[in-house]
């Protein structure tokens, strides 16, 4: 396992030197000056000329390059214009609320998906499968963006359920309110501000996580077919179990092996997916922070950014490789 | 009367009912409900964008400040589905939306296809050391999260329709590149390669003439499920402001505007999500349906993302 870690580690360090030398290739392959673009526009000409000198841009671009990379490597991503803090404080602040969005997100997907999934396959044909194939059919084609502001419209607009922008109502939060504010509320005891977090999630995370359920659905849906035929299903069956202890019992367990899989291969997609949608909810994530600072033109908090979903993507992706090879040996050892 | 009408339509018809017939037999396992379905929107979607200057009632970029944010009035007023901020009819804007959306996503679907697929080939016939650079590129860019490195580009890069394709390409011709390089690693070893080869045929004609067509119909499934993907990424883009132009009317920009007066005038939002969320259907129904004809192998997949 040691070995295998190790390969694996070796393998993801130069994607990683990869990653940012194409981040980095971007920034150069911007219309004008790195300097004008990475400063304000009110800097005169002498103080382009100093940054030029400054930043080491008056030096070979193999030279910038490795500077780029060092200062990443020591966690120095710069300074905002905008905010004037440094870009990685910054992220820092930002990313829960971006974790607890997906988090919600994702178990809403499971939750309706799964259920959908296993309903729709165990009577394949049936109008439960109808129904439950249009619905998945209906989450991946509806653009997540749009869900959003639908949900805005109807259920805040009409009814006045639900809040429909920020993370909670000023005043509830007693100051606690960046961080993983509803994890934080309910471990403090605090169930008020825990609910009121919870109201404004809902909203955000199921724009966000109905594609996902789609995906969970028909994933779901096809592997519990192909099991329902397995020979252990008809031995289960044999020995007398009632359906549904078949289904819950024999059936789901193994189905949900590529279910899992896809779970991990789109998390990259709720990452990217809540750029946009923090975007529609005014959620005070990571990516809401992206979009303003393209809105500003804050070329490092953009870079940062841009790098710590990369990076964090990559970081998920091994670990769900690692997992992988924790839980099937043949990962392992075979090739 | 009857008689000598069915012996007409008997002499007449004769050959034509067996070349219909098998005409018949050709197009009907591709007659599924969900081809039909998804390729009528498809079909409507092209017809309106192909038509936009003509159907349309207005100029979509003519502002009329006396007539702006009127609510739809369906079949009887001057603007049936309203209008927008500054006075501009929704319908219009709506047509020539899908041409911009069609134009943009069939453009791009082209590009990562004929990209993706001549790597994918290059990869799959060389092995070796090219094969290790084409899979690494592959590797480095299938690492940033989807959509991200459209946004960077987009953001580095600024506006435009060029960089809007090269955003949408950035990661898409990946999908071709890596099953058609599978493919072509299985077909290199095949005798008719094999044959080719001894016969003295050089590597690039080997490639475009034995490798390649057997590329085809997983590029196709794959295709129709990355127009889709396109077309929610391009409306995703347009969404944050990071699409074509403002003066390009696009359903991801008019779903940005609506989302602007979303209080007062839902139909901003209501109508460009509409057809962004049938476009996607139809296209997603089309593509399943043809990845069940074409590639039954690839069923299992299920994914209509990415």
């Amino acid at each position: 396992m040691l070995r295998y870690l190790l390969g694996r580690i070796a393998a993801t360090i130069p994607v990683v030197v990869l990653i940012s030398l194409l981040v980095f290739l971007l920034i150069h392959a911007a219309p004008g000056d790195p300097a004008d673009l990475l400063l304000s526009d009110e800097a005169s000409a002498s103080d382009i000329a100093e940054a030029r000198h400054r930043w080491g841009l008056d030096q070979p671009i193999y030279v910038q390059y490795l500077r780029f990379l060092a200062n990443i490597l020591s966690g120095d991503l710069g300074m905002s214009f905008k905010y004037a803090d440094p870009v990685i404080s910054l992220i820092g602040e930002r990313l829960p609320a971006t974790v607890e969005l997906a988090i919600a997100s994702m178990l809403i997907a499971l939750l309706a998906g799964i259920p959908l999934g296993v309903w729709a396959g165990a009577k394949p044909n049936s109008w439960a499968d109808n129904l439950g194939s249009t619905v998945g059919f209906f989450g991946i084609s509806m653009p997540s963006f749009w869900l959003g502001i639908m949900l805005i419209l109807i259920v805040s607009g009409h009814f006045n359920w639900l809040p429909s922008s920020g993370r909670n109502t000023y005043g509830v939060a007693q100051g606690a309110d960046s961080g993983f504010y509803i994890l934080k509320s309910l471990l403090s005891g605090n169930i008020k501000a825990a609910w009121d977090g919870i109201k404004y999630i809902i909203m955000p995370a199921i724009a966000l996580g109905t594609g996902m359920m789609g995906l969970v659905m028909r994933v779901t849906r096809s592997s519990v077919l192909e099991i329902m035929s397995e020979d252990y299903v008809r031995t289960a069956r044999a020995k007398g179990l009632g359906e549904n202890t078949v289904l819950w019992r024999h059936v789901l367990p193994n189905a949900l092996v590529p279910v899992i899989t896809v779970v991990g291969l789109e998390l990259g997609t709720l990452l990217s997916g809540s750029i946009i949608v923090e975007t529609v909810f005014a959620w005070p994530g990571s990516g809401s922070l992206l979009i303003s600072a393209i809105q500003s033109r804050d070329y490092p908090l953009i870079t940062g950014t841009v790098l710590t979903y990369t990076v964090a993507f990559v970081v998920i992706n091994f670990a769900i490789d690692i997992l992988y090879a924790l839980v099937d040996p043949r990962i392992r050892f075979g090739k | 009367m009857e008689n000598s009408a069915t012996l007409a339509a008997q002499v007449a018809g004769e050959p034509h009912s067996a070349q219909n017939r098998r005409l018949r037999a050709v197009i009907r396992p591709w007659l599924t409900p969900k081809v039909i379905a998804g390729g009528a929107i498809v079909l409507i979607l092209v017809v309106v964008g192909l038509l936009a200057p003509v159907i349309a009632p207005y100029d979509p970029n003519a502002q009329n400040l006396t007539q702006a944010l009127r609510p739809p009035v369906w079949f009887s007023g001057a603007h049936a589905l309203g209008t927008d901020a500054v006075g501009r009819d929704i319908l219009s804007r709506l047509f020539y939306g899908a041409r911009v959306s069609l134009v943009i996503a069939v453009m791009v679907v082209i590009i990562s296809g004929v990209l993706g697929l001549v790597l994918g080939a290059i990869s799959g016939y060389f092995a070796g050391k090219v094969d290790f650079l084409i899979q690494k590129l592959v590797e480095v860019v299938w690492a940033f999260p989807p959509l991200l490195l459209a946004i960077a580009i987009m953001a580095f890069l600024g506006q435009g329709l060029e960089n809007l394709i090269l955003a949408l390409v950035s990661q898409r011709w990946i999908a071709y590149c890596r099953v058609s390089r599978g493919q072509a690693l299985s077909l290199r070893t095949r005798e008719f390669v094999d044959a080719a080869r001894s016969l003295g045929a050089r590597h690039t004609r080997i490639i475009l003439r034995h490798i390649m067509p057997n590329l085809f119909p997983a590029a196709v499934v794959i295709g129709t499920f990355s127009m889709a993907s396109a077309i929610i990424a391009e409306a995703s883009l347009s969404f944050l402001g990071l699409g074509v132009p403002p003066e390009i009317p696009t359903w991801g920009s008019m779903l940005a505007d609506g989302r602007t007066y979303i209080s007062t005038s839902w139909w901003l939002a209501l109508f460009p999500g509409l057809c962004i969320f049938f476009t996607v259907l139809g296209i997603n129904l089309l593509g399943d349906g043809l990845r069940d004809i074409l590639d039954p192998r690839l069923k299992r997949s299920g994914s209509g993302i990415g």
